[in-house]
Parts: structure tokens; C-alpha cells; sequence
């Protein structure tokens, strides 16, 4: 340490000892407390050392003496949200799907618990509240391809459309203009009459009687005799004021001549099943539930 | 450290450090007027800190019956007969804007009597530094002890654990008392000695203990001179007019023994009151010389006051040559005027304006407070739902408060688009096109309101809807304003 016995003559306070050019530097050393502050710093970080995972070896790292780990952590805390969870999930899954929403109880956690995970499964196709975009089906209207029953939508959320799993919904629509089943002037005359079925103004021109016979030799297999569609094979009723890609003639032809498939994943093995029966509910509640 | 601590040597001059070493304060046992004073507020301030979460209040089945409780799991605080929720936390600002008033109102009138009397870190200190005279002796006996050299006697070594066990036993206390005010008291007691408690209320006994102790116990003035905000602004605050205590000089210079005194006042050379004693300033709490005139190291307890008297007293001369007073009356006096004092003057009066203003908006604010509430989200994806037969439906996320405790019935009614239909989900029961629910006691009920309107007589973009909902029993009612919207 320096010995601070030279006193400068001006302020009257002690030197460092250090001199440039006959100038000298007054000694001002840090407070006490702050250097005291900083020591302990340097203490506790080699307490983390010891404590926590911290230096990289070779093949690993070194991991502390109270074998602390965020995945370690992460289990656990996933284990106690499960213990914490238990009965009331229990309940949920062991109650009967119609009689959930008698339940206030029951109904306000299956709600809870359903938006949740329809926030973090269903959402990106769907969208948060279930209002669904071009192609991807409103949950919140009247208007099912799969049919709105509690037992139709938890059907259709465990296996999926056309999912590859076996017991998915399959039927697809078929390709008419690609298949060369319709030729392009046959097709724009049945994308107008299926206009025609809900009300739609249709193009002028257009011959009503060769619409209806298009439609009733290709068409009525799956949508049925006017239209009104069949929840068996998944086939919107094409009458009403719903469209899932779009009512305008030129969305028409599209979907006659290319078929449309949309696709929904199977979650029964991604969702345990009383995570399922809160979906199902969510959905059911939404508003469009039959 | 055998002299008493020269006053001038704890003055900061510009360029001197902005830390003085900390020098022992040694403070002297007094009695008098404000020591009294202090005694007793200091007793009425560590009782309701320390029985104040023992007090019961009934509220009736299923609710908690302690009369203070910050209910930090179910989100409730109770004082008394009010219960309040977390969204009410308004009434702890009107608390802390009351409480700032009511600070600069004590300064205005009589300085620092928030410091000197009724601060915690003055309350503690003050109790720690009369366990320290209660084991060690008074001032001379301390000093003389601290000072001795050599190998430690057992004696002294029994005196200072002694001293410090109970500062640590008081510390503990304080800090468990503390967490009583965050559970059910005479339960949490009974954990605290079986070791059944939750390692969160051990943790928060050993903070407050630890903070108590350093605080109360060793860092004492400093706290007040160095940590504390209070002084620089109470400094920015005050007036002419405001009572302090102060060392009255216009009672004359100098300063001299009563012997010299004598032989000055033969002399015809002007003598003042004050005999030299450095009683005052061996009975200051934070070291400090009061004749050196106000100054921020001073927390104005008033101890030097009651000093004063006693040796004033002794000596047949007039008390009070230090007492709560101004630079106006030391002046008037000077020029051999009365002395006035006005505790009545427009800053004292804005402030008791705006403590009184405070308060009323507060007490009609709680007087008026809702039982029933109700709130209104709508469903923004979808904003608006277009059904199969051309029909428009809005849904809405409607949450019911209701902060009374029982449960009751109450009513749903929208009046928005024409024609309009409602459909509740999981509603108990619906009788006369109105869906009923119960809502439990104190909490909150979240339903789905769906509003479907037929499509021709919906024609405008957005139409207001008001919810209506009404308690059966009571007839209750609390409403909320949306929108419906056509997409």
C-alpha cells in the first residue's frame, strides 16, 4: 500500500504519491461501504459457482452443488400443476358430455380450461375466438360440416378430417373440372345454380333447367336433392347464407373444378381425453353448439 | 471518544466528503414534558403494530374474522367493516394522498413531528436505545465502557449479549408481526411455534428481523441523515412560520459558565442564558448541536427541549431557551416585540382544505361503492357471427361481481337491436324470457351472453345494447353499456 504522508499544500489532503510534471494526484479513495459492497459481490458470485451450474467443461458443465436445473424445474412444476389440477379434470373426464353444462362448476372449467387449449392447439386455423377464415369453418355459427352435437364435435376433434387417422372423416369432394368429369361451361352454369339455391343473383344467360339437371346427375349424391347437404360425408348444405370459401361465381367454379379437401389434424393422441371433453365443450358453447 | 461529540466537526463544508465516518451517539437519559410525549405515542404505536392482527371482527360465515387482513391468495384486504377488491386499489392512493397531506400539514405547523415522534425508524430506535440504557447504564457508563481497553471482563460480555439478544428478540417480533397482518393471526401463530408455517412467513420474519435490528439497532441517525428522503423535502417545504425546535439566541450571547457570568455582568459585558452545559446536545438521539440553529441532521424530537428546562430550571432562570419557535419571533423579540404565532395561515388551511377534500371524495366514494357489479367484453374473433338463415349474433363475456357475502339471484336482461333473442350459456333457469344465475358470495361469475338479431331488423353498422342486471331479492341493479355490431 502507498504510504499517504504527502500533504498537499492547497486542499490540504494527502497525495497518492504520484507526480507527472510537479502535478500530483489528490487521494480519493472509494467510500468504505462501496468497496465492502463490491468484495461481497465478488463473494456471492463464487457462492453461484459453487452453488449453480456455471463453468462449461469439456463434454457437459459443471452443475452445482444443489444439482439445480430449469428442466428439472419445468417437471416439476408440470407435475404439481397436474396433482393441483387432479380431481376437478378428473371430474370433468369422468362426467357425461351432456351433462356437463348442468354443472356450473363443471361447465366454468371446462370453459376455462377449453379456451386454453384452443388458444394453443386450434387457434392458428380457427383463430382465438374461433372465428375461422376462408376455408377454415366459423365455430361460433349455426352451421356444422360434421355435425354440432357435443358427440359430433368431440368426434371430429379426436379423429380429425382427413387426418389419416382410421377413423377420420374421409369423403372428399371430387375434382370435376380436373377429372374431366364437367366441362368449363357445364360447371359455370352449376356454380350459378347453386348461387340460385340461397338466393344469389346468377349471370345472365344462365339456363336454370341445365343447372338443376348438372346438379341433380353429379351434385345431389352428397349434398342431397336441394342442396341441403348431407353431415355424413361432410357436405355443406349449399342453401343457406354460410359459405366456407366463398359464394362469388369465380370461388365456384374453383371449388367445382378443383374439389375441395380441407384438412384437420387427429388429437387424440396429442390431447388426453378429459382435455378433449373441455374442448368439445368450449366449442359447443362458443354459440353454435346443436 | 471521551468528550462529547463536537458539533463542528459534523458540519460539511463544500468540498469535504459527502460521507461522514459514522461517530457513536451516546444519547443521556432526560425526563420531561416531550420525553413524556414520546413515551406515550411510542407505547400507543408499537401496541396497535403489535395487537392490532389479534383484533376479531365478525363478518359472518365463511369469511375471514380479522379485523386488519391483506387476504393475498383470495385478492381481498379487510379493515374493519370494509372489504376491498383488487380493483379497488384507488382507495390505497386516496390513503397515500391523505397521508402526504397530512405530512406537510404536521411540517407546516410544527416541523419535523412525523421524525421526531411517530416514525418507525424513531419508535425502534428510541425502544432499542432504551434497552441499551436499561443493560449498559446511561451515557457516561457507555462511554467510559466502549472506551476501555484491554481483555474483555466476562461482566461486559454478558452485558453486550444481553443487549443484543433482546434488540434480536424485539427485531423477530417485529417482523413476525408482520406477517400476521397477511393471515389468519392465532393460526399463524400456532404454526410459527409448531414449525408448521410456510417458509414464505420464516423468510419475511428474518427480512423484517434482519432490517429491524440493522436498522433500530446499529445503522440508528444515519438511516434519518443518510437514507432517508424526508428531510431534503420537508427542507423544501417549510416557511417562516412553522415551528421548529430552536435554540432562542435573542435570550443573549455568550455562552459562558454561571460563575463567569457573574463577573461579566459586573463588567457591564453583555451574557446569555445558556450556561455552556452540552446538556442538549448529550441527550440528542442523532449527535447534533441544536444551537448550531435548524439543520437536517435534527429530527426535532424535543428532547433537547426537556434538557434544556431541567438545567434552566436548576439555575432559576426562565425554561425554554430551546423550544418549538421561529426566526420571526427570535427576531420580534430582538426588536422587543410580542411574539406571534400562526398556526392559521393559508398554507395550513390549503393543506387541511385538501385532507378534507380527499377524505370526502374517499368517504363518498365508499359510501356509494357498488355491491353488485357488472362488466361487459365483447367477443372480438369473431366480432360479429353471421348464422345459416341470414341472422345476426354478437357474444358478449359478461362478469358479474358480487361483494356481498351470500349468495344470491339475480336477473339478466339486454335491451339492444329489435326483435332481438338471448341465449345465456349455463343459465340456471329462465322464467319470463329473463335467464336467472346465482352468483356466489364474494366472488366473481363469468358468463357467455349470446345476442342473436333477425337479419331485416339490424340495418345499422353498431347499435348500442345495455345489460341490465337485477338482484331478485334486494332489486339491486347494476348496468353496462357495448356495442352490437353487424359485420
Amino acid at each position: 500500500m502507498t504510504e499517504h504522508s504527502d500533504i498537499d499544500h492547497v486542499s490540504g489532503r494527502s497525495t497518492t504519491g504520484h507526480e507527472w510534471d510537479g502535478i500530483k494526484e489528490l487521494n480519493t479513495p472509494l467510500p468504505r461501504w462501496w468497496v465492502i459492497t463490491f468484495y461481497a459481490t465478488i463473494l456471492w458470485a463464487i457462492g453461484y459457482w459453487i452453488v449453480y451450474p456455471a463453468w462449461p467443461l469439456l463434454w457437459g458443465h459443471t452443475t452445482g452443488v444443489w444439482n439445480y436445473s430449469t428442466r428439472a424445474e419445468v417437471a416439476t412444476e408440470l407435475a404439481n400443476l397436474q396433482k393441483v389440477r387432479g380431481d376437478k379434470m378428473v371430474a370433468l373426464g369422468a362426467a357425461p358430455l351432456a351433462e356437463i353444462a348442468k354443472d356450473p362448476a363443471l361447465l366454468a372449467l371446462a370453459r376455462a380450461s377449453g379456451k386454453t387449449v384452443f388458444g394453443d392447439n386450434c387457434a392458428p386455423c380457427h383463430g382465438t375466438g374461433g372465428a375461422g377464415a376462408k376455408g377454415y369453418p366459423n365455430l361460433n355459427d349455426d352451421e356444422w360440416l360434421w355435425g354440432g352435437s357435443l358427440d359430433q364435435i368431440m368426434q371430429t376433434i379426436q379423429f380429425g378430417a382427413r387426418s389419416g387417422h382410421p377413423k377420420t372423416h374421409e369423403s372428399a369432394m371430387l375434382a370435376f373440372g380436373k377429372e374431366g368429369v364437367l366441362k368449363k361451361d357445364q360447371i359455370v352454369t352449376v356454380a350459378n345454380y347453386v348461387r340460385s339455391l340461397s338466393g344469389l343473383a346468377t349471370s345472365p344467360g344462365y339456363d336454370a333447367s341445365a343447372g338443376a339437371k348438372i346438379f341433380a346427375d353429379n351434385c345431389t349424391s352428397c349434398h342431397a336433392d336441394k342442396g341441403k347437404g348431407n353431415q355424413e360425408l361432410g357436405a355443406p348444405d349449399l342453401t343457406d347464407k354460410i359459405w366456407l370459401y366463398g359464394p362469388d361465381e369465380a370461388t365456384l367454379v374453383e371449388t367445382i373444378s378443383n374439389g375441395r379437401a380441407g384438412v384437420m389434424p387427429a388429437w387424440v393422441g396429442r390431447l388426453d381425453p378429459s382435455t378433449i371433453k373441455a374442448l368439445t365443450v368450449y366449442v359447443h358453447s362458443l354459440g353454435g353448439g346443436k | 471518544m471521551n468528550k462529547p461529540v463536537n458539533p463542528t466537526e459534523l458540519q460539511l463544508d463544500d468540498n469535504g466528503p459527502l460521507y461522514v465516518a459514522q461517530k457513536k451517539v451516546y444519547p443521556q437519559s432526560v425526563s420531561g414534558t416531550f420525553r413524556r410525549i414520546k413515551w406515550g405515542l411510542m407505547a400507543f404505536c408499537l401496541g396497535v403494530y403489535y395487537l392490532l392482527p389479534f383484533v376479531r371482527w365478525n363478518r359472518g360465515l365463511g369469511a375471514p374474522d380479522q379485523a386488519v387482513l391483506v387476504d393475498l391468495p383470495n385478492s381481498r384486504f379487510y379493515f374493519f367493516f370494509i372489504e376491498l377488491w383488487p380493483q379497488e386499489v384507488y382507495y390505497f392512493t386516496g390513503l397515500l394522498i391523505v397521508a402526504a397531506l397530512t405530512l406537510f400539514l404536521m411540517n407546516a405547523v410544527g416541523g419535523r413531528i412525523w421524525c421526531g415522534y411517530l416514525c418507525p425508524q424513531t419508535v425502534w430506535t428510541d425502544l432499542f436505545y432504551a434497552i441499551e440504557r436499561w443493560v449498559e447504564g446511561d451515557r457516561r457508563e457507555r462511554m467510559r465502557k466502549n472506551a476501555a481497553k484491554g481483555a474483555m471482563k466476562l461482566e461486559r460480555f454478558a452485558e453486550i449479549v444481553l443487549k443484543h439478544s433482546i434488540w434480536l428478540m424485539i427485531a423477530w417480533w417485529t417482523g413476525g408481526a408482520w406477517v400476521l397482518y397477511f393471515n389468519d393471526a392465532p393460526t399463524l401463530v400456532k404454526q410459527l411455534i409448531t414449525f408448521q408455517a410456510p417458509a414464505i412467513a420464516y423468510i419475511w420474519i428474518g427480512i423484517l428481523t434482519a432490517t429491524t435490528y440493522v436498522f433500530a439497532g446499529w445503522m440508528r441517525e444515519q438511516v434519518c441523515v443518510y437514507m432517508c428522503p424526508w428531510p431534503r423535502i420537508q427542507a423544501a417545504l417549510t416557511d417562516e412560520w412553522a415551528l421548529n425546535v430552536t435554540y432562542k439566541y435573542d435570550r443573549g450571547e455568550a455562552r459562558t459558565s454561571l460563575k463567569k457570568a457573574n463577573e461579566l455582568r459586573a463588567l457591564g459585558e453583555p451574557v446569555g442564558d445558556c450556561i455552556d452545559c452540552y446538556q442538549c446536545v448529550a441527550v440528542c438521539p442523532t449527535g447534533i448541536d441544536i444551537r448550531n440553529g435548524p439543520q437536517l441532521d435534527c429530527i426535532q424530537c424535543g428532547l433537547c427541549i426537556d434538557a434544556c428546562d431541567t438545567v434552566m430550571t436548576k439555575i432559576g432562570r426562565e425554561t425554554r431557551l430551546i423550544g418549538y419557535d421561529n426566526d420571526i419571533n427570535i427576531h420580534r423579540r430582538e426588536a422587543g416585540k410580542p411574539p406571534i404565532y400562526r398556526i392559521v395561515r393559508p398554507r395550513t388551511i390549503t393543506y387541511a382544505a385538501m385532507i378534507a377534500a380527499v377524505g370526502a371524495i374517499m368517504l363518498y366514494a365508499l359510501l356509494t361503492r357498488t355491491l353488485l357489479d357488472v362488466n361487459v367484453l365483447h367477443d372480438r374473433n369473431p366480432v360479429a357471427v353471421k348464422l345459416s338463415d341470414g341472422s345476426i349474433r354478437n357474444a358478449y363475456t359478461v362478469r358479474l361481481l358480487n361483494k356481498r357475502g351470500f349468495d344470491r339471484v339475480i336477473a339478466i336482461d339486454v335491451d339492444g337491436p329489435v326483435n332481438a333473442t338471448l341465449h345465456v350459456v349455463g343459465a340456471d333457469s329462465v322464467t319470463q324470457d329473463r335467464p336467472m344465475v346465482v352468483l356466489a358470495r364474494d366472488t366473481t361469475t363469468e358468463l357467455r351472453i349470446l345476442v342473436t338479431a333477425p337479419a331485416e331488423s339490424n340495418p345499422e353498422k353498431s347499435i348500442p345494447v345495455h345489460f341490465r342486471v337485477t338482484d331478485i331479492g334486494l332489486g339491486e341493479v347494476a348496468s353496462a353499456t357495448d356495442h352490437f355490431v353487424s359485420p
